[in-house]
């Protein structure tokens, strides 16, 4: 045995106790049944998963799914030519590191200085009435508008840095080839340069939409008791009903729905590789 | 002849204050081979890209069949080029690669598939259509890149250095090929390369480019038996240079002497008594004797034999003149010399017809 072999199970090990038991846990707990005391108990059940078929719950997981593709789309819009520039401007290490820097900070944080910016008299309005874009204050906060905001801000970074590599891999000769054929401005973005960054664009995607379904704080604290989405369903089950077995099946369900997610990308990537 | 269908006039290219291309004219003729020949960052790719229109000339016109396009972008200039990288589109197919300048007209479908197929099938991969470029071997790839540049038969193909990423072997096939593909569709080809064999092998003129300035044009015989200069003598082929001082002039001769020994030549360039000029002779064009092969020794240079390479066709020699300069000689098996038996060190008389010689005004020395 070598030492690579012995480096592969020490990762093995490490998958099996703080991957596949903890997903084991969660997927027993989904079919056992409630309890005061000890949280969880037997017999087994399937109630968890069909309880989930309440309307109400469906609307939860659309508007989540909503959510996080507008959120998604949002930053894709504005990473896409954000990248371009990045990748063309001659202080690039210098912009790269500005889109770090808020990672030193705890997220949490960060999200909470958005209040500061987003309240009724607070930056953005003052700023907006200061230049009289506007005559009243606009209610931003404590709206799913906020969580849209709150959600595009806090994963930006993860959909520009995929974009940023794919598109420095970009042969930009390519472009001068396909004018040199005939092909004019709107045909070298949507024939050559989007094609071959679509990648890049997956890869982003999926960093911001996976996480964009499950960040439950950013609700939490932008997005005030009306609007709350699957991430913090599935932690006031947790922690705040005490319903175990309920938190852990919805948790499966969007699992499974991720992991198709995954699967559907995985067979497109082939389309583009 | 017809109107020139590439016309450059006073073509001055430079970045900043750095001078790329200086004073060009040029003109290349409709279903000619022009060869761009010259080292490497000598400026012949910039050059190219002044045609196809990527720059812009800083100073002087460029007509395309009598349209001036210094302005016109490369999108409308009926002029494709195969890159030296091929820059053939990673994310589509073959086929779809060859169809691309035909989906930018939006030609029909069934066109499409017509032209494409006809494509393919000059550069010999019709089978290849559905197949990745990322599968393809190098030559494969330099053909889909031809191709792809000939699907809509423009009026001209400019190639830069297509050829000089390929091994020896596939490299003389590709230049034999796109030598009948140029004559078959009759496109107007400018070739762009620093191989003077390539060169010479398939071009119908030949211009010679040396650090942004084009040195001669001509076919490739007259660049090769009648050099403008120096340069192009030394660029074009091997040559042997020796710095000799006209003596005297004799009817159409003029009298000189290399190495003590007297020589008359052609006086091809109206060159006066003391006149210092460059003599320059092919290694093909000198004869090399034996000592026990001559009777008599007029107008032959005595040498040594210091190193025989044998290239199979010919011998190649090395042979140290009297006064220690190097000369380099070919010898070619023939029924006069069939043997061509030299040993090194060995006492020779070296010779070559009179005529043969080039004779070109002094520039710098050569003596070693």
């Amino acid at each position: 045995m070598n030492v690579k072999s012995h480096a592969l199970y020490l990762l093995y090990i490490w998958l099996l106790f703080f991957g596949i038991c903890p997903l084991a846990l969660i997927l027993m707990t989904s079919f056992l049944s409630k309890n005061f005391e000890h949280l969880i108990a037997l017999p087994f059940t399937f109630q968890n998963y069909s309880t989930l078929f309440d309307p109400s719950i469906g609307h939860l997981f659309l508007r989540s799914i909503l959510i996080a593709c507008l959120a998604t789309s949002a930053c894709l819009l504005l990473a896409y030519p954000f990248s371009y520039f990045l990748i063309k401007s001659k202080r690039q290490s210098l912009l790269i590191l500005l889109i770090i820097i808020p990672f030193w900070t705890s997220s949490l944080i960060r999200t909470y200085a958005l209040i500061a910016l987003l309240k009724l008299h607070g930056l953005l309005n003052t700023l907006l009435l200061g230049l009289h874009l506007i005559r009243q204050p606009l209610v931003l906060l404590y709206s799913n508008g906020a969580v849209i905001i709150g959600l595009i801000y806090t994963l930006f970074p993860f959909m520009v840095l995929p974009l940023f590599t794919h598109m420095e891999r970009f042969d930009f000769r390519l472009l001068e080839a396909a004018q040199d054929l005939g092909a004019g401005k709107y045909a070298l973005f949507f024939r050559v340069f989007l094609p071959n960054t679509m990648l890049g664009i997956l890869s982003g995607s999926l960093l911001v939409f996976l996480p964009a379904m499950t960040l439950f704080y950013i609700p939490n604290v932008l997005g005030g008791s009306r609007s709350i989405l699957l991430g913090n369903f599935i932690q006031n089950q947790f922690f705040i009903v005490e319903n175990w077995p309920a938190g852990a099946a919805t948790s499966v369900v969007l699992m499974s729905l991720l992991i198709g997610l995954l699967l559907m990308i995985k067979q497109s990537r082939r389309i583009f590789v | 002849m017809s109107a020139p269908l590439i016309e450059l006039k006073n073509i001055h290219k430079s970045y900043g204050t750095l001078p790329i291309l200086r004073d060009i004219s040029l003109c290349v003729h409709r279903g000619e081979f022009f060869t761009l020949l010259g080292p490497s960052g000598c400026g012949k790719t910039t050059l190219l890209r002044l045609i196809s229109g990527f720059e812009a000339p800083s100073y002087g016109d460029i007509y395309i069949n009598n349209q001036h396009v210094n302005h016109l972008p490369p999108q409308q200039r009926d002029v494709h080029t195969v890159f030296q990288s091929y820059a053939l589109f990673p994310h589509l197919s073959v086929f779809e690669n060859v169809a691309f300048a035909l989906r930018c007209k939006k030609m029909p479908e069934n066109l499409i598939n017509t032209h494409v197929l006809e494509a393919l099938d000059l550069v010999q991969l019709a089978a290849f259509g559905s197949r990745s470029v990322k599968q393809l071997s190098g030559g494969q790839q330099q053909r889909i890149a031809i191709a792809r540049a000939i699907v809509d038969r423009p009026q001209v193909l400019l190639l830069d250095e297509p050829l000089s990423s390929l091994d020896y072997r596939l490299r003389k096939t590709m230049q034999y090929e796109l030598k009948q593909l140029q004559k078959t569709l009759n496109i107007t080809f400018i070739f762009v390369t620093h191989d003077q064999e390539e060169a010479l092998s398939m071009s119908d003129r030949i211009g010679v480019f040396n650090q942004g300035h084009l040195e001669q044009i001509g076919t490739p015989r007259e660049v090769y038996e009648t050099p403008n200069n120096l340069h192009v003598a030394m660029f074009i082929g091997e040559a042997n240079i020796f710095d000799v001082d006209v003596h005297a002039l004799a009817d159409d001769d003029l009298l000189t002497q290399i190495e003590s020994v007297p020589l008359r030549c052609k006086n091809t360039g109206h060159y006066q008594p003391g006149d210092k000029i460059h003599l320059i002779v092919r290694p093909e064009d000198i004869r090399v004797w034996s000592e026990y092969e001559v009777k008599q020794t007029v107008g032959m240079l005595p040498g040594r034999i210091v190193d025989i390479i044998y290239k199979g066709s010919t011998v190649d020699l090395t042979v140290a003149l009297s006064s220690g300069k190097l000369i380099n000689a070919s010898e070619f098996f023939d029924e006069d010399d069939d043997k061509l038996e030299y040993t090194p060190d060995e006492t020779v008389w070296v010779q070559w017809f009179p005529g043969w010689e080039v004779l070109l005004p002094f520039e710098t020395s050569h003596e070693r």
